[in-house]
């Protein structure tokens, strides 16, 4: 029968008579459990930012923007002619199965007056639709309607940055402003959503219909034209059907044969999110990786002093043995020995790749996620160390000849 | 009731191409109570007979029977828990467990047989107590002088109501004075208790206090004489 409690007792007498070589092989253990933490929560600290990019940014999202044109031979660069139109985002809401909403953009900058304050922004001319396909809701006011679009209203939502910079603390819904000198009322603000994955200031913008920016702002030669279309798929699934729909139905109303090139370009936004986000998480993946090895390194350490420790010990295992230590009573000695060990340094390991990551997102700035399951994922693998690299020189202990083991000097 | 019976006993060791043969088919019964010296100059076997009566090794061939126990078929395991409650070992050199204290030490057949932490403490305590070394448990052994760290063995020896016990030389450390008063706690534990003795010494002295003296010579017993203590 094997007395647990008594061989924990034993197990930490001998590691306190060489404390100086317990702490040293420890340490193995804490720098690898350290920067296993550490690593994985630098490395989930960047995936989750990039996922609440992808989420600001609205998901299964689509953007199709106007291709380039060839004008005498001369190929002029993707956008500069205008190709898509009004007709063209109601078409693509209509027709294509896959797409759940469709809205047409027609942006620009302008300057914006409230009282003596002016700022410059970007100014998004839209349909309702947007705010669906973008997945923004409104901090406040109400969002603007078919029939504002229908009747071309002078209506506008303010995004926080715009608010911050013409009205302070002040609520602006129910205010006038002045773009391009066209009085707009202010109906509505827009939540806050933070930076684009591109790091561009998303609440630094103006929502106003898209008939009004078309007709009031930025003048088209060419009625109906909008400057991009975005679209959100029904599902990820939907994703790559919606592609091709779009495509389909923008080849058939543009009137392009197939040998032609194409007038416009659907892009994938979500996908090119989330190949970012995968590349993160293979990132975590690998900092995990490496920093295991540092863990394996501890335990060979532990190991290698274990070793020393039960040929140090041979005496004391023959005595044992004679007053009649079986092999598994030997064995769990050293094995609750080496476990002893790794998991005393898998807890400092702990606190240092704890701080250590606090002491990374302040100096470095990097934003870092100590997950609970890095934890005991940490601690349970350097659990697992120590019975691994201390079943070994136990299986040795348990070996020895009592006879030789008591001669033993 | 023969409580030792060792019939034939041969060890070979395998020295490269070289065998030795170092019992040469030894034979010997002892009965409960005996108190029993072996001597025999270094080399004669007796050392590697006391192993196999220790169930610490096996015999090359030959029967060993241990209260009827047939030794021959047990392995590690059941070799461990026989040392475990039948053998206490008192050696030489006393084998005490470094940094551990007195009691500990006592403790160690008891922790070995998986009795709880509060059963230990008090047969060990009761066991020193035996021993003349009461009050002493705390002590490292270190802190001991050679018989009292002797008297700690004897305890250990004794702790588990082991009915045989072994000592190797028990004395061979030990000044004359304190000889004395080990072998006088043998013969007490002897008599009052019907343990059964045996010891290997040098000494005619030491061989004296037992009933009964084994003499070993190049792997044989040469004699095998009952004596009255003097």
């Amino acid at each position: 029968m094997i007395n647990i409690p008594s061989t924990f007792r034993i197990s930490f007498r001998a590691l306190r008579v060489n404390k100086m070589r317990s702490a040293l092989t420890m340490l193995g253990i804490i720098i690898g459990v350290g920067a296993v933490i550490a690593m994985l929560a630098v490395g989930t600290g960047a995936s989750k930012r990039i996922a609440e990019q992808i989420s600001s940014m609205g998901s299964n999202l689509l953007i199709i923007l106007p291709g380039s044109t060839t004008a005498g031979g001369v190929r002029m660069g993707s956008g500069t002619q205008p190709t898509l139109t009004m007709g063209d985002a109601a078409a693509i809401q209509k027709e294509c199965p896959a797409v759940q909403n469709a809205a047409p953009v027609l942006n620009g900058v302008a300057q914006v007056v409230y009282g003596h304050q002016n700022w410059s922004t970007g100014i998004v001319g839209t349909t309702p639709s947007m705010l669906t396909v973008r997945g923004w809701t409104l901090a406040s006011g109400r969002p603007f309607t078919e029939q504002d679009v229908k009747s071309a209203a002078k209506v506008c939502l303010l995004g926080q940055t715009v608010v911050d910079n013409l009205f302070g603390n002040m609520d602006p819904v129910g205010q006038f402003i002045r773009i391009k000198n066209v009085p707009f009322i202010i109906i509505g603000v827009l939540a806050p959503k933070g930076q684009s994955p591109q790091g561009q200031d998303q609440d630094d913008t103006i929502y106003v219909p898209v008939t009004t920016a078309q007709k009031k702002l930025f003048g088209t030669s060419f009625p109906g034209m909008v400057r991009i279309i975005m679209v959100k798929a029904k599902s990820t699934e939907d994703l790559a059907p919606a592609e091709k729909q779009m495509n389909d139905l923008l080849k058939q109303r543009h009137h392009i044969g197939p040998k032609q090139e194409n007038d416009f370009t659907v892009r994938n936004l979500t996908q090119i999110m989330q190949t970012a986000e995968q590349s993160t998480k293979v990132m975590t993946l690998l900092l995990g990786a490496i920093a295991s090895v540092s863990l394996l390194v501890g335990g060979i350490g532990i190991m290698n002093i274990m070793l020393v420790s039960v040929t140090e010990r041979t005496r004391e295992i023959g005595i044992r043995m004679a007053m009649g230590a079986k092999t598994w009573d030997i064995r769990l000695q050293f094995i609750i020995e080496a476990l002893t060990l790794s998991l005393i340094g898998g807890v400092a390991g702990i606190i240092v790749g704890i701080s250590g990551s606090k002491i990374l997102s302040v100096l470095a700035g990097w934003s870092t996620i100590i997950s609970p399951f890095s934890i005991l994922l940490a601690f349970g693998f350097s659990g697992m160390v120590g019975i691994f690299f201390g079943f070994y020189p136990a299986y040795k202990a348990s070996l020895l000849d009592p006879i030789d083991a008591l001669r033993y000097e | 009731m023969a409580i030792i019976e060792a019939q034939e006993i041969t060890k070979v060791y395998s020295l490269g191409d070289i065998d030795v043969n170092v019992l040469r088919g030894v034979s010997l019964t002892i009965k409960k109570g005996e108190f029993v010296s072996v001597m025999g100059p270094s080399g004669s076997g007796k050392s590697t007979f006391m192993n196999i009566l220790g169930c610490l090794d096996k015999p090359t061939s030959g029967k060993y029977f241990l209260e009827a126990i047939y030794i021959g078929n047990l392995d590690r395991d059941e070799l461990a828990a026989i040392r475990n409650k039948k053998i206490g070992f008192v050696f030489q050199g006393f084998n005490l467990l470094p940094r551990t204290s007195a009691l500990e030490n006592v403790e160690l057949p008891l922790l070995y047989d998986g009795f709880p932490a509060k059963e230990r403490r008090e047969r060990a305590l009761e066991a020193l107590k035996n021993v003349g070394l009461e009050g002493r448990g705390d002590h490292h052994p270190n802190q001991l002088s050679g018989g009292q760290q002797q008297r700690v063995a004897i305890a250990r020896a004794l702790v588990n109501d082991a009915p045989i016990i072994l000592a190797d030389e028990p004395t061979g450390n030990l000044d004359t004075k304190t000889s004395a008063e080990i072998m006088e706690l043998f013969v007490k534990l002897n008599t009052e208790s019907s343990i059964t003795i045996i010891l290997v010494t040098h000494e005619n002295d030491v061989a004296a206090y037992s009933k009964r003296i084994i003499r070993f010579l190049d792997g044989l017993i040469i004699s095998d004489e009952p004596r009255g203590r003097s």
